[in-house]
């Protein structure tokens, strides 16, 4: 009973000059590299679609809205 | 001043973090239960569904089985509880610096200010329930009252997911007709012995002469009824995410049951072992060795030796155990599970006084080699090095006490 709603990606980040953490770019399991746009908010939250609690980055990719998730020290996403 | 004290627990702890973590088991009975095939197979948490199955913390997994043959039983992830005990934590400290741990998933929160009374407590309460459930996707049961007894009351008053406001105006109606078990301090033993003077509720307990409760329980009595009565004025102690420790120690349910000394040998050096490191790791020393022992048939009892010195060397430890296992059991029984701790502690920065019966630089070579183990364990994993004698047996050779080992916080300070 294998959990496969959680995605675990890869992240381009870049620690900025006032500590904070800024995610660039999400690489999806097949490779595909998608740029961040822009973060729209950071909080912490859980996420009961994947299983897992962390802090949560509300970006935009594209025209797209999505949950980013930092979990200690591995990133995930939601599988729509 | 009226205090103002929340008591948060975490609803099914251990159970709600695996269902937090695993949406496909969500909404299926599910138990958190030791590792069968090494015999710790028992119930440490269940979620709401398998509660109503009569499944009990505690009971054997095959009995759980019984009541409820579709129970999933997840194998406990303790690094996972561990870190949602210090996120739980995190929240806590944006509200109170007064926070005392009781266990992994419980806590006490002193949140009175100046103008925090218990209307506001109960806001608080719930904006900390709120904010649990939204980051952390668990839920937490709160207890708010003017004393700590009564807050703990109220956490288990109403679950999952609630706010319990326990005050002096309506305590006697809301606290008084619980059964007397419920309240703290009164275990499964003190509860029968109360029922069987007819004490059944806190109500009753309250109500009863405090004479009578002086003569039979002595000095518990009468705490017994100050609790009741919602006298407790014990403060919620500060403590760190590390708990003050009074002792260190481990134990174990073998893999197989122990028939004589030389598997106990075993399984006490590495008890002795872990403790050792634990005792160096904390810096201390310790002067009293206390080995608990429980057999095939459940029977357990503890002894202990008071040291002629200070010590933190595994060697030690063991002897000491070893020492008193032979003055104290016979080997009728098997024995199931041991456990080695080690109590009196003291700074290890303490200059040892000098003995004349010890050979002190024998000692100093005997720690630095210790220290040497403790290193390459850390560097290179707890199996790289072990003692020849646990090789001996392939079935106790698996135990790793010190990893293993989870610290449940004893907060309660009265």
């Amino acid at each position: 009973m294998s959990n496969t709603n959680k995605v675990y990606v890869a992240v381009k980040a870049c620690f900025e000059t006032d500590g904070q953490l800024k995610p660039y770019a999400v690489i999806w399991e097949d490779g595909h590299e998608f740029l961040i746009d822009r973060v729209l908010s950071v909080c912490r939250a859980a996420s009961l679609k994947a299983g897992g609690a962390g802090v949560r980055y509300t970006v935009r990719i594209g025209s797209r809205e999505t949950y980013l998730f930092l979990e200690e020290n591995r990133w995930f996403v939601e599988r729509k | 001043m009226q205090r103002t004290i929340l008591h948060i627990d975490i609803n099914g702890c251990y159970a709600s973090i695996e269902c937090l973590h695993n949406p496909i088991i969500r909404n299926k009975p599910v138990a958190v239960g030791g590792d069968v095939k090494a015999r710790h197979g028992i119930i440490l948490a269940k979620n709401e569904y398998a509660k109503k199955f009569g499944i009990k913390t505690g009971e054997a997994l095959w009995q759980a089985k019984q009541k409820c043959p579709q129970l999933v039983i997840v194998p406990p992830n303790y690094d996972l509880y561990l870190r949602f005990s210090r996120l739980t934590r995190q929240i806590y400290e944006k509200y109170t610096d007064r926070i005392e741990p009781f266990g992994l998933d419980e806590a006490w929160l002193d949140v009175s200010g100046s103008q925090c009374d218990l209307a506001d407590g109960e806001k608080l309460a719930d904006e900390i329930r709120r904010r649990i459930k939204f980051e952390l996707g668990i839920t937490v049961s709160v207890g708010v009252s003017y004393n700590k007894v009564f807050a703990k009351l109220g956490s288990d008053y109403k679950k999952p997911d609630a706010v319990t406001v326990f005050s002096q105006d309506n305590f006697r109606q809301k606290v008084w007709p619980l059964p007397v078990e419920q309240l703290l301090y009164v275990g499964r033993a003190t509860g029968r012995k109360l029922t069987a003077y007819g004490v059944y509720t806190i109500g009753q307990l309250a109500q009863t002469d405090l004479q009578i409760l002086k003569n039979r329980f002595g000095k518990w009595g009468v705490m017994l009824y100050r609790f009741a009565n919602g006298q407790d004025h014990s403060a919620v102690a500060c403590v760190g995410n590390e708990a003050v420790i009074k002792s260190i120690g481990n134990s174990t349910t073998t893999p197989r049951d122990l028939y004589n000394e030389q598997d106990a040998k075993i399984v006490f050096y590495m008890l002795a072992e872990s403790v050792a490191e634990r005792l160096r790791e904390a810096g201390f020393r310790a002067r009293t060795v206390q080995i608990g022992l429980r057999d095939r048939e459940l029977h357990s009892f503890e002894r202990q030796l008071k040291l002629n010195s200070s010590t933190c060397l595994a060697a030690e430890l063991h002897k000491a155990a070893m020492h008193l296992l032979q003055a104290n059991y016979n080997w009728s029984i098997p024995l199931r599970s041991i456990g080695l701790r080690a109590c009196d502690l003291i700074p290890a920065t303490e200059p040892k006084p000098f003995n004349l019966f010890i050979d002190g630089p024998q000692n100093d070579k005997q720690e630095s080699l210790e220290k040497t183990v403790d290193e390459i364990r850390r560097r290179f994993g707890h199996y790289a090095i072990c003692r020849a004698v646990t090789k001996s047996d392939k079935t106790l050779k698996n135990i790793n006490p010190k990893d293993e080992h989870v610290i449940h916080p004893v907060g309660l300070s009265l």
